[in-house]
């Protein structure tokens, strides 16, 4: 609902595609995760009670929290994709260029949104207090969307005088957010914006080699802590 | 059947379990007992795979739990604190873990038996505390499962619930199941327990049956026996 009319108001704003796929990104890159690790938290703390009902039947415990998991972020996911879809084809997305442009957007707004879901959880499964759980899920996202990028940037300036093409392109593979907004800003062409590094990051991320390699990281960030879930879920006491 | 070897657990600093030794191999009516904090809850919950041991062998069928989940379907469990989804309907709790267990259940007869009809369409979060221990139990007795564990199945009760609790649990015993049973309320445990398992520290106490409990504390009420158990260990 909340993506349905966000697509609507931007394609008004805007008036123009292209541009409305631009304010898109920015605002999937930092609510999508916002969106994905709040309801993650929240819909664990909230499900405690079914959960202990669910472990005394006879049901596989990490069936219970994988289901749990998928049911949360295919549902967000589906919402990204119908609410910010209908309006986009309704405006004619499918008789415009911008067709790729937005499914990339859309493919990595959805990796977000299973990436972010699995790492609520794990917060909330190592933290039995909610406000605690809430707080750390709130801190990694803002680590994640914010002060990563400050340190990103200041590594770069304190490194100024070495080559620093592998670092960069190596510590955003690290930053699930960072890597998809310079996955779509790529393929916007808008990178002549980044300068060097902007050649750089082209030259790596434009090709498919790169696209596979940025898509395969965040496939790592989605099954690393799914698998942690698994792990985690197995050992726990209730 | 039931055995438990040398169960440890540890929750942080606080060690509950040392080394719990146990064994069930007839059936009937086993009453956990032991002070607030004893490990009563602990024990049960590491019977159905809800807390893993430390360390230690627990058996069910002569076969090791630990990793498994198809045993509990053995197993009806009512858990001490009736926490429920709140947002459920009492039907739609039934229906769905009648689901889950994918069997019939028998819960037309213990809803009509607890008089819970008024209650079907009403969410879980609009029930007293009385009324969620009848569906709880509901929940727990509607199966006929060979090993029923009951964590304080009489708390919220009035007494025409607990009357008809005591006869649904004689009922379960006459189909020659096993029954564990954890209470406070030690007239309800001396009428219906056949045997007593006493837990103290962490450890297996005492174990028999009332008539040796009273025979071995030398007090002819069952209350006094219990408090002497409790109270020798302070002297």
């Amino acid at each position: 609902m909340f993506y349905f009319l966000l697509g609507f108001v931007l394609l008004f704003l805007n008036n123009d595609l292209s541009k409305a796929v631009i304010t898109l990104m920015n605002v999937i890159i930092i609510l999508v995760p916002l969106i994905g690790t709040i309801f993650g938290v929240m819909y664990y703390y909230n499900s405690k009670e079914f959960t202990e009902l669910l472990l005394g039947q006879p049901i596989k415990r990490s069936s219970i929290f994988l289901g749990q998991y998928s049911g949360v972020a295919l549902s967000l996911s589906m919402s990204l994709i119908l609410g910010l879809g209908i309006p986009f084809v309704l405006y004619g997305l499918f008789q415009s260029d911008m067709i790729w442009d937005f499914i990339l957007l859309i493919v990595t707004g959805t990796f977000l949104t299973w990436i972010f879901t699995a790492l609520a959880f794990n917060i909330a499964l190592y933290n039995e207090n909610k406000i605690k759980g809430f707080s750390y899920a709130i801190l990694l996202w803002l680590f994640m969307a914010v002060i990563y990028d400050g340190l990103f940037l200041m590594s770069l300036i304190l490194l100024d005088d070495y080559p620093l093409d592998t670092l960069s392109i190596g510590a955003t593979m690290f930053n699930p957010i960072d890597l998809s907004r310079i996955l779509i800003l790529l393929k916007l062409d808008i990178s002549a914006l980044l300068g060097y590094t902007g050649a750089v990051f082209q030259k790596f991320f434009g090709t498919n080699f790169g696209l596979l390699i940025s898509l395969s990281a965040l496939s790592v960030w989605v099954v690393l802590p799914l698998l942690n879930i698994f792990r985690k879920s197995r050992k726990k006491d209730f | 059947m039931i055995r438990i070897e040398q169960l440890h657990k540890r929750f942080g600093k606080n060690q509950v379990l040392k080394g719990v030794d146990l064994d069930i191999n007839s059936n009937g009516i086993f009453a956990i007992l032991g002070p607030n904090g004893s490990g009563k809850t602990t024990l049960i919950k590491s019977i159905l795979g809800m807390v893993i041991p430390d360390s230690g062998e627990l058996l069910i069928d002569d076969k090791s739990i630990k990793g498994k989940w198809k045993y509990r379907d053995e197993i009806d469990y009512l858990p001490q604190i009736a926490n429920f989804p709140a947002n459920l309907t009492v039907k739609e709790l039934v229906a769905m873990i009648k689901d889950l267990r994918s069997r019939p259940g028998d819960d037309e007869r213990l809803i009509s038996l607890f008089k819970l009809e008024p209650f079907l369409d009403k969410k879980l979060s609009n029930l007293s505390g009385g009324t969620k221990q009848k569906v709880n139990l509901v929940l727990t007795l509607m199966f006929d499962s060979p090993i029923i564990i009951l964590d304080e199945p009489t708390s919220g009760l009035d007494p025409i619930a607990m009357i008809h609790l005591k006869d649904l649990i004689a009922e379960e015993k006459a189909k020659g199941k096993i029954i564990l049973i954890t209470s406070h309320i030690m007239s309800f445990v001396e009428e219906i327990a056949d045997e007593i398992v006493f837990l103290l520290e962490g450890k297996v106490y005492f174990k028999g049956d009332t008539e040796a409990l009273k025979l071995q504390t030398q007090e002819s009420n069952f209350e006094r026996a219990i408090a002497v158990l409790l109270s020798r260990d302070n002297v």
